[in-house]
């Protein structure tokens, strides 16, 4: 068995979604192989090197594949995967993006979210937001899959040495061009990658008031999320989201604030090790999943939660 | 120019589902099902290029049971002008349906195709992705804003990090985000209409 893991980058940095995905290769078993497509990707290249448990890394430099354009990372995966049984991306928004594309050039069906490895042609993925989890087996003589990160341990970034290999051929669709993006700048942990995540909902009231919990936020070193009410309320960006449509987390500590705990923002958050809910209402569903509850005001008992830490 | 949409027949979104007794699957029997939210904000898209003048004709499509015909005379009763249904009682995997939309795509030539970016029962995010693969068009997926113009669209795509901008070669494949719009209710009057609209069984 062969496993070829794309690589998750940004702005010449690997990501550490990168090295969940690694692990789920690990438990498929075979040798590793990881893709790094990008524009200037050296030092990705290297840093990807360094993984444990790499054998080989392959990179595709170009122009084309600056942005991760789909029609262009698509076709470039498609001209090496038959030389894999496995093609793995993390479920981030740009493995989900090229991924199935490359599945269906392969004619192929993908496996999307793989929350756990049960064998080589076996994986368990959530359905239905996560209130149900099915066990799939795929004959597919190449298995494309994309990894929910939060369902696997990191692997060391350390301590491997693979080599390098350049991909010569580009391929470039040209049917779309990158024209500009607007990243969110926060000095918080990134969301999905954070140990404490502490969320805000509607009962935030307004955009102003998330100041307390970036205030806590600060103290616990946490990373701040939101629920979809808050962000369609215009409260946060959307990047915020942590839910079914938004980011899948799985911290030590999850603390929601004013969050009543709908059916498609647990399917976000569930699988976190200790589930804390302050809600006003004692009928809020979000009590069904908390481990701890404060039934109280938040605009009194965030305070004070902060003055404690 | 033609737009195409795709909608799709699920459990309704406030239902909690149950697993069947023996595993086998998810109990779906006198479950309440409705169009796929996703599916909902697509038709909306839609309407929304029709009512500027951007589009000419909008075709709902749906692959799956005949029940389905409940959710396209929803889409027209929104604003679709026909509707098309791929009929099939087998529950189909992504690619599957994908390569029934392609064939829909053959025949009715839209510029535009406008999907969900998943449907709430299987969260596969896969088959616009894959109607992109098969029919060579560009993709703009998880879109927060949609303009048309000069043989191009302009899709705003919600990201990890934030918001991305591209642009793409007409015709091309765009799935939709929450935020790409609000879609509007179907007043009774247009309900009525939409009874007498074409929906064709293929």
């Amino acid at each position: 068995m062969a496993v070829l893991v794309i690589a998750e980058h940004s702005n010449g940095a690997l990501a550490a979604a990168t090295l969940n995905t690694v692990v789920a290769a690990q438990k498929i078993g075979g040798d590793i192989a990881v893709l790094v497509a990008g524009a200037n990707v050296g030092t990705v290249a290297e840093a990807a090197a360094k993984i444990a448990g790499v054998a080989r890394v392959l990179v595709a430099d170009a122009a084309a594949y600056a942005h991760q354009l789909p029609e262009n990372i698509a076709p470039l995966v498609v001209s090496i995967a038959r030389n894999f049984t496995h093609v793995l991306a993390p479920a981030t928004t740009s493995g989900k993006n090229y991924l199935p594309r490359v599945a269906a050039l392969l004619d192929v069906d993908q496996v999307s979210e793989i929350v756990d490895v049960v064998s080589a042609d076996t994986f368990k993925r959530p359905i239905y937001a996560g209130n149900a989890i099915a066990t799939v087996q795929s004959s597919a003589p190449v298995k494309v899959i994309t990894v929910r990160t939060t369902g696997f341990d990191a692997v060391a970034a350390e301590g491997g040495n693979a080599s390098i290999e350049a991909l010569g051929e580009v391929f470039d669709a040209r049917s779309s061009a990158f024209v500009g993006e607007a990243l969110a700048k926060s000095d918080r942990p990134e969301l999905t990658a954070a140990k404490i995540v502490v969320s805000g909902g509607r009962g935030m009231g307004n955009g102003d008031n998330f100041k307390l919990l970036y205030a806590l936020a600060d103290k616990l070193g946490a990373a701040v999320g939101a629920s979809r009410a808050a962000v369609d309320a215009g409260f946060v960006p959307n990047d915020m989201q942590v839910g079914q449509t938004g980011k899948i987390v799985a911290p030590q500590l999850y603390v929601a604030v004013g969050i009543s705990g709908a059916i498609q923002h647990l399917a976000g958050m569930k699988d976190s090790k200790v589930i804390v809910a302050i809600n006003k209402d004692e009928e809020a569903p979000i009590f069904q999943v908390a481990d701890y509850g404060l039934v109280g005001d938040l605009f009194e008992v965030v305070p004070e939660l902060e003055k404690a830490v | 120019m033609k737009v195409l949409v795709a909608v799709k027949r699920v459990v309704d979104y406030n239902v909690k589902v149950r697993v069947k007794a023996d595993n086998s699957g998810v109990d779906l029997a006198n479950v309440k099902m409705s169009m796929n939210p996703f599916c909902e904000i697509a038709v909306e898209e839609a309407v929304r290029l029709k009512e500027k003048g951007v589009a000419t004709e909008i075709v709902a499509v749906s692959v799956g049971p005949t029940a389905a015909q409940e959710q396209l005379r929803t889409a027209l009763a929104l604003g679709a002008d026909r509707a098309i249904l791929v009929e099939t009682n087998e529950e189909l995997n992504s690619l599957a349906i994908a390569k029934a939309l392609k064939a829909v795509v053959d025949k009715e030539q839209p510029q535009l195709v406008i999907l969900g970016k998943q449907a709430i029962d299987s969260d596969n995010n896969q088959t616009g992705q894959m109607l992109a693969a098969l029919t060579g068009y560009a993709q703009g997926t998880f879109a927060s804003k949609v303009e048309v113009a000069g043989g191009q669209v302009k899709v705003t795509r919600e990201i990890d990090g934030g918001l991305q901008t591209v642009a793409l070669e007409l015709p091309a494949i765009v799935t939709t985000d929450l935020r790409l719009n609000e879609p509007r209710y179907a007043s009774l009057p247009n309900i009525m209409k939409a009874k007498k609209k074409p929906l064709d069984v293929v």
